[in-house]
Formats: C-alpha cells, sequence, structure tokens
C-alpha cells in the first residue's frame, strides 16, 4: 500500500449534522456528507442550494452554528491554528475563477506554496514547479503573467499551483465552467489522471452534466441546505426524485409563493431574509 | 553509505542506487546527495527503483537533478525497475520520454 493511502484515512471528509447560518437566514439545515479516500465526489445542484457553502466550511473559513467536520481525520474546529495549518498542507483547492495573483509569474504563483511551507532550494523548486506545469499541459509557460493566459489555461495554471505539495485531498469549484468542449474534456481527463496516478481524493463542485457523469465516482446533489440523495452515477441517472430530475432535465423549480412575504420583500424598507 | 532509504553497489565503471520505502519531502534531500555524490566518482550512475513504495515531487525532482548533473558532466544517468507507482508518476509528467529507463 502506497504512502498516500497507509496514511490517509478511509474516510477523506465526514460531515455530520451541520448547520450553517448567513446572518439569521439557515443556509446548510443538517447537512450529512461523508467522501471515501481516492473517491472522485462531484456535488451538484441548483444555484443557492449550498454547494459553495459546505465547500468553505469544509475548508474551515467559517466556523458552523452547529456539527462536526472531520478532514484527512482532523475535526478542523476542534484542532489549534498550527495544527490546520499542517492540515491545509494536505488539501489543495482549484477556485473557479483562477485566484491567481496577478502581480506574480505563472511559474511563481505555481511556486508559491513550496516557497512558503518547504524548505526546498531553489533549484529543486524551480523542477517541480515546471512539471507541473507540464502535467497540466502548460509546459514552457512559467515566464508569463496571468493576464497573458486564456481561461482555460487560467484554470490549468490554479491547478497546477493545487497540485504542487502533492495533496491527499483536492478541491474543484467548476472546473470547466466558462471553458469550450474540447477544453473542458481535457480537464475533466486531467482530474481522473490525478486520482489513477497520485492518488487523490476529490471533491468536484460542477453545473456541467457531462463533466459530472465522465468523472464521479458518485454524485451528490444538494437541494435548500441539505444532502438530497448521494449515489453513483448510474443510480442517479434512473433516479425517480423529482427535483433531481429537474436538475438533470435542466428545469426551473417553481416554489409555491407565499404572497404576503412576497409583498414584505418588495414593499418594506428594512427588510431582511429571515 | 548506507541508509533505511538508501543503498549502493559501486564498482570502477558504474554505481548503482538502491532506494526503497517511502521517498518525500521528509528525505528525499537524502536522495538527492546521494546521487550527485554518486555521479561525481562514477561514469554511470543508475537508480533502482523496485522497492519505492511512494516518491513525490521532490523525490521525482531529485532524479531530474541527477539527470540534469549527468548530462552537463558527461556522466550516464539511468532509471531501472520503476516499481508501479514510480511508474505512474513518472507518465503522469512525461518524464519517461526524458529519463533512460530499463527494466
Amino acid at each position: 500500500m502506497s504512502k498516500q493511502n497507509r496514511t490517509t484515512p478511509e474516510k477523506v471528509i465526514e460531515v455530520t449534522d451541520l448547520v450553517t447560518h448567513y446572518g439569521t437566514r439557515k443556509i446548510l439545515d443538517g447537512m450529512n456528507f461523508a467522501v471515501d479516500r481516492g473517491e472522485i465526489r462531484v456535488i451538484m445542484g441548483g444555484s443557492g442550494s449550498g454547494k459553495s457553502t459546505l465547500l468553505w466550511y469544509i475548508l474551515g473559513l467559517y466556523k458552523p452554528t452547529s456539527g462536526q467536520i472531520k478532514v484527512l481525520g482532523e475535526d478542523i474546529n476542534q484542532i489549534s491554528f498550527n495544527e490546520h495549518l499542517k492540515l491545509k498542507q494536505n488539501i489543495g483547492v482549484s477556485f473557479q475563477s483562477g485566484a491567481l495573483f496577478s502581480s506574480m509569474t505563472v511559474g511563481d504563483n505555481v511556486a508559491f506554496p513550496l516557497r512558503e511551507f518547504t524548505d526546498l532550494d531553489e533549484n529543486t523548486i524551480r523542477i517541480i514547479t515546471r512539471m507541473k506545469l507540464e502535467v497540466v499541459n502548460l509546459g514552457g509557460f512559467h515566464k508569463l503573467m496571468p493576464s497573458q493566459l486564456s481561461g482555460g489555461m487560467i484554470k490549468r495554471a490554479a491547478l497546477a499551483r493545487a497540485i504542487v505539495m502533492d495533496p491527499k485531498l483536492l478541491f474543484f469549484d467548476e472546473p470547466s465552467a466558462g471553458l469550450d468542449p474540447v477544453v473542458a474534456s481535457e480537464i475533466d481527463d486531467l482530474i481522473l489522471s490525478l486520482r489513477d496516478n497520485m492518488g487523490m481524493s476529490m471533491i468536484v463542485v460542477t453545473h456541467e452534466l457531462e463533466s459530472a457523469f465522465k468523472i464521479a465516482d458518485r454524485i451528490t446533489f444538494l437541494d435548500q441546505g441539505k444532502n438530497l440523495l448521494t449515489a453513483s452515477v448510474d443510480e442517479v441517472k434512473q433516479s425517480k426524485n423529482k427535483r433531481i430530475m429537474d436538475l438533470l432535465q435542466r428545469r426551473s423549480r417553481h416554489d409555491k409563493l407565499d404572497p404576503d412575504e412576497y409583498l414584505r420583500r418588495l414593499t418594506q424598507e428594512n427588510y431582511t431574509l429571515s | 553509505m548506507k541508509s533505511d532509504l538508501i543503498n549502493f553497489v559501486k564498482d570502477e565503471n558504474q554505481c548503482t542506487v538502491f532506494v526503497q520505502g517511502d521517498v518525500d519531502l521528509s528525505n528525499s534531500s537524502e536522495l538527492r546527495k546521494t546521487i550527485l555524490s554518486a555521479l561525481k566518482t562514477s561514469p554511470l550512475v543508475v537508480v533502482d527503483l523496485a522497492d519505492v513504495t511512494y516518491i513525490d515531487s521532490s523525490g521525482i525532482a531529485a532524479l531530474v537533478e541527477g539527470l540534469q548533473y549527468g548530462n552537463s558532466h558527461q556522466k550516464s544517468f539511468r532509471l531501472t525497475r520503476l516499481s508501479p507507482h514510480v511508474k505512474s508518476i513518472i507518465e503522469l509528467a512525461r518524464l519517461d520520454q526524458v529519463f533512460t529507463i530499463n527494466d
């Protein structure tokens, strides 16, 4: 068994009864969610279903109202700052926007975590950085600035930075959004290749059905802050759940309107969501 | 030199470096130093990776540095008997087209 497997718990993520609020508004409402080691889990759901919020809480960016979040076996709301910092070195995140530092070259962006968290010398850092750029098909692009890259290249550069520390767990937020189908398919292949060759576990948030069906071991559908369904691709395709069918067939939801509440939203000067 | 990670066998023509176990940030500098040291005294260095259970990017970088040094000092640097994990990592980075790899 490789070290990646020996030192990684069987469940890389365990979220139990997670409740979160934004102001007074409840966003996640008793969420339960677990991801196995080596799994590619795709998270889907409509806008406002809680997908991004779930990611932010798993990454420890906010404290939940209640519930437990274990990442790589550590309860992230119980560990010290230093323990959390160490944990984060085993986690890579590729944001939807890329989130590259605009003042740095692509190479310096990718090298950034190595310079921050390791004592490796510059020659080794240079080799690792350029190797990761090769992996994402950006070999030779290290001297370019982010502003000189296309949308697909920015996503691939962000991915190179996310994997530069050889993380055990990788998060992708909308890896294919805004890309043409060929480039989106290349990113999907890359995701599968990273899992197969490096043994990474991955959580991928996406709206792209074709991509989800191609890469997912299991898909979790979120709806109104809850885990509506977690199932294999085949099970999802055969689901008779109306909300799942709506999402798969891209039908919008038409919630029953509360006319009094609607009028208050339109007219009250100090109206806030409750 | 002998350690839990690295052993080597040397004669006047070549040095074979045997690597075993996990190679990561905690010990890749040892691998790098051993390879560079072997290249300074041997015309041919072969790294046997059959017993490597895990190698991270810093370990792969140590191998690349060996090749870099060998090429710039007219020495031969080869890899042999890649474990399945090492093989997959090297192929992912397309380094199988860069290294000389013997079975």
